[in-house]
């Protein structure tokens, strides 16, 4: 049973919640509110003068054709990261889950990577795919492929959304398994005495049944491709050659920081945040609607 | 529709022996109950045959083939869960049209056969719905409809009632007897509650730590336990058993406690004189009377138009009694004991002791 806590004083609730709001304020809704501010404002290099232009930083901004690459780069980026690292962590988990001996150590293996800081993430990544260091990279020089992702745009995607998605595997399997271990053994007992194959009950019994871990885990692996792997992609490629590896928060951040244009940065900014915004409103909206049971 | 044989069949998880070899023909059409105390291993045996546990040795032979080596799809036999296993996902119909589906079934005849086993079990006007939205009885009828649409050779039934509150337990107990005895579907059905398995069975199986204690049809159970363990365990309240030595030539038993002698009416038994033995008496054969056990009596429970009695010998042994009407109070009690009622069992073995023998 739910009970309602009465408070005789009616500061306190507020001043119980005060640590959460200010945290929140200071670190999200100030600076939110900033960059939405700067996005309609233009400063001169040196940062002495500043005007009011509007829609100008967004005008611009779509204009550009190279800002386009970019939101292109980070949906192709994000679509892959997600259905790599969720695909590969469920067929993990469905493994890990059969009576298999030493199945805790193998377990325990797959969470590792989700502890690795991202720059020694991409160091491995490195030490795997440097056309001269690396294991993979010399090996496929040695058999006849020209493999550089410093120089060949299509190869450095290949290798940032590996990097990323093996990284995001260890989080996914661990929710797999849990939702996995959820689903009644019984059940699937009786899908096989109703004469299921393993691929049929796999199909039609475990993934619906999973289907809300799955909707979990599509929110949270679109929105951390998209948000959370500026570490990996600057220690991989720096979001080169040219930018073929920048994504947009990449982008926000080189025209910020680097390029010093304050404008176009906040633009940019208030741009991933419409997007995060439709994206989980379009998420909750269309999809949980099917998996419900 | 199909006879089973189970043929020396044992298990071993790992180490751990949970069944020793367990032996059982049932008839085409026959109802067996397996009952026994938790952990005996009736599951296990349920399980075996559906081939969702390998057996360690011995045979399953449904219909005359054997299937010990089959997957629980390649058996066409069909299983009641002790919490029904429904697909969540799915909608009642299609929880019932699961199997027919995967049968490759056509579309009209997988909907008519829902719809006559819905019909015949009254949940026909609950097929769209899923189940969480049905009460515990009605997942139990979707849970059968499931069994029942498959049209299998074997039922089996792992204690489906267990979950369902006393008054539909009964309903349920009788329905599924019903449409059991209807349909004439060859079943196994586990349970640990005796007065399902004696209203049920065409015959019991009573299990004890993994041996099949007697197999037989419940009167005979009742009133010829091959055991102390099935004496005790199938009727209700159980068995008084008493220790006693033989006597007069095996034409007698006394009892240890305070001596009574009770000549044998159909024969003596075998064996010298002060053989150990196990004499039991059922609490609804002791009668008031004098010349017999003087009880003292410490609880009666009234259950309306008779009583059950739970006393003490002077000794302390415990002894329960079941007699007519409710008129009984704490205090000294005499009983007496018919001696066309008594059991005799070995004092060691347990095993009962036939007359002549
Ligand atoms: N997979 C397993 N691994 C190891 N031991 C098992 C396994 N399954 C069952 N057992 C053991 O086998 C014994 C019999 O189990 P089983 O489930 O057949 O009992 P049961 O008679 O059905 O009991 P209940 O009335 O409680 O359901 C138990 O002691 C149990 O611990
Ligand atoms: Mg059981």
């Amino acid at each position: 049973m739910r009970r309602k806590v009465i408070f005789g004083n009616k500061l306190l609730p507020y001043l119980l919640l005060a640590p959460q709001l200010i945290v929140t304020a200071i670190f999200f809704f100030w600076p939110a509110a900033e960059a939405i501010r700067y996005s309609f404002l233009r400063q001169d290099a040196f940062g002495i003068s500043v005007m009011f232009v509007g829609l100008e930083n967004f005008q611009d901004l779509f204009a550009d054709e190279r800002y386009l690459q970019v939101v292109w780069n980070t949906i192709w980026f994000s679509f892959w990261v997600t259905v790599l690292s969720m695909g590969v962590a469920l067929l993990l988990a469905v493994l890990a889950d059969r009576h298999i001996r030493g199945r805790d150590t193998y377990r325990t293996l797959l969470i590792w990577p989700y502890a690795i800081a991202p720059a020694i993430a991409a160091v491995l990544y490195i030490f795997l795919f440097h056309p001269s260091l690396g294991l993979l990279g010399r090996a496929l020089n040695g058999f006849g492929v020209p493999w550089d992702y410093r120089l060949n745009g299509d190869q450095a995607m290949l290798v940032v959304i590996l990097a990323a998605a093996w990284k995001q595997v260890s989080y996914n399997f661990l929710f797999f398994l849990a939702g996995l271990q959820s689903i009644p053994k019984s059940v699937l007992e009786a899908a096989a005495i109703d004469g299921a194959s393993p691929s049929r009950r796999f199909w039609t019994v475990i993934f619906p049944l999973l289907s809300p871990t799955t909707f979990f885990l599509l929110v949270i692996n679109i929105t951390s491709a998209v948000f959370d792997t500026f570490g990996i992609i600057d220690a991989l490629t720096g979001g080169g050659p040219g930018n073929a590896t920048q994504t947009m928060i990449y982008r926000a951040y080189v025209d910020g920081r680097v390029n010093l244009d304050l404008g176009s940065s906040a633009a940019q900014s208030v741009v991933l945040m419409i997007a995060v915004m439709a994206l989980t409103l379009v998420q909750f909206r269309f999809i949980e609607r099917r998996v419900h049971y | 529709m199909a006879t089973l044989n189970i043929q020396g069949v044992t298990k071993a998880f790992g180490p751990t022996h949970v069944l020793h070899g367990i032996n059982l023909d049932v008839a085409d059409g026959e109802m067996i109950v397996i009952v026994g105390a938790s952990g005996c291993g009736k599951s296990t045996l349920l399980r075996i045959v559906a081939g969702l546990e390998t057996a360690s040795t011995g045979n399953v032979v449904i219909a005359g083939r054997n299937v010990t080596a089959l997957e629980p799809a390649e058996r066409d036999v069909a299983m009641v869960f002790q919490n029904y296993a429904l697909y969540p996902h799915m909608s009642v119909f299609d929880n019932m049209a699961y199997g027919l589906k995967i049968r490759g079934l056509p579309k009209d005849q997988i909907a008519k056969r829902v719809q006559e086993a819905a019909n015949l079990l009254g949940i026909g006007a609950l097929l769209e719905r899923r189940p969480r939205q049905l009460s515990g009885g009605q997942r139990q009828r979707v849970a059968m409809g499931r069994a029942i649409v498959r049209e299998p050779k074997l039922f089996l039934f792992d204690e489906p009632l267990s979950n369902l509150d006393a008054k539909l337990r009964v309903q349920m107990r009788a329905e599924i007897r019903r449409l059991q005895k209807r349909l004439g579907v060859t079943s196994l059905f586990v349970t640990h509650d005796q007065v399902e398995a004696m209203t049920l069975g065409d015959r019991l199986v009573v299990m004890h730590a993994g041996h099949a204690a007697q197999i037989a049809t419940p009167m005979e159970i009742w009133a010829r336990p091959a055991d102390t363990y099935v004496a005790s365990f199938i009727g209700s309240p159980a068995m008084n058993l008493f220790p006693a030595t033989l006597e007069e030539g095996g034409h007698a038993a006394r009892l240890d406690t305070n001596g009574l002698v009770l000549p044998f009416h159909d024969g003596p038994r075998p064996g010298p004189a002060g053989r150990k033995l196990t004499i039991g008496v059922r609490p609804e054969h002791l009668t008031p009377g004098q010349g017999g056990l003087e009880l003292q009596v410490e609880l009666v429970e009234p259950l309306g138009g008779e009583s059950v009695i739970h006393a003490r010998l002077e000794d302390g042994t415990e002894v329960t009694a079941k007699l007519p009407g409710s008129s009984y109070s704490d205090g000294r009690l005499d009983v007496i004991i018919p001696l066309h009622t008594l059991h005799v069992f070995d004092g060691e073995t347990g095993k009962r002791l036939e007359a002549g023998g």
